[in-house]
């Protein structure tokens, strides 16, 4: 029931001069009103907890240094301390703003990942494997020149000393190889794309 | 008549910090000294 009695200013200041006791004292009166005002702003109950706890640190720390100076009004500085934490959680969280891709421009635009997802990666490979099939019904002499050009990655002039053909030869037959491929897909409306 | 399914407002009375809060703090406050030294305060966590 003492306790009561005795002013804030009071217990301050005995804390001030080391009664740990003060202290709890503070706390137990005004803990509620100081975590409601701060729930009442940020409505997280861990969050309004963190801020209750930094609001007391700062009110610790400042008291043990003996930078206090509000005599008699110790509830509204500790709920100004509390209200100025709670401006800079807000602060804090708009300086790191997510991205809710709501704007004109969209970061994924900029940004992507190279690597094919598993479905396109499957139809890459359903795509090439279909291509192979499709190159295996071309006529030897062009078969030979597309293959030696797309997968071996020879020049004309390789290709044409290895099949004993003019460079002339082996274009031709590269060009009648593609012509001769895309009648197929035109015909069997075959989709070669991603 | 019509059903109203709006959300009330937050409750927000009553409202108290955990025991474990309150209790770190005054272990905080116990813990903690400043120590002065010519004019410049060093703060100390003694556990």
């Amino acid at each position: 029931m003492r306790q009561e009695i005795i002013s804030d200013a009071e217990l301050v200041s005995n804390y001030i001069n080391g009664d740990e006791k003060s202290l709890s004292t503070l706390i137990y009166r005004h803990k509620q009103k100081i975590y409601s005002f701060i729930y009442s702003k940020v409505f997280d109950r861990d969050l309004a907890e963190d801020i209750f706890q930094d609001t007391f640190i700062k009110v610790i720390k400042t008291l043990k240094r003996g930078a206090y100076n509000e005599e008699g009004k110790f509830l509204p500085w500790v709920m100004r301390i509390a209200h100025n934490l709670v401006i800079d959680h807000f602060r804090k969280n708009n300086r790191m703003p997510k991205f809710d891709n709501s704007g004109e421009f969209s970061i994924f635009s900029v940004l992507g990942d190279p690597a094919l997802n598993a479905e396109k990666q499957i139809i890459k490979d359903q795509v090439e494997s279909d291509v192979r099939k499709l190159i295996e019904e071309l006529p030897e002499d062009q078969k030979t020149v597309l293959v030696m050009r797309m997968y071996n990655d020879m020049s004309f002039k390789e290709i044409s000393e290895r099949t004993g053909v003019s460079i002339n030869t082996a274009l031709g037959r590269m060009r009648y190889a593609l012509i001769n491929l895309r009648k197929v897909v035109e015909k069997h409306n075959i989709v070669l794309t991603n | 008549m019509a059903k109203l399914y709006m959300k009330g407002p937050h409750k927000v009375d009553n409202q108290n910090p955990r025991e474990e809060t309150v209790k770190f703090l005054l272990d905080y406050s116990k813990a903690l000294s400043v120590i002065d030294y010519k004019m410049m305060k060093f703060e100390a966590l003694l556990n």
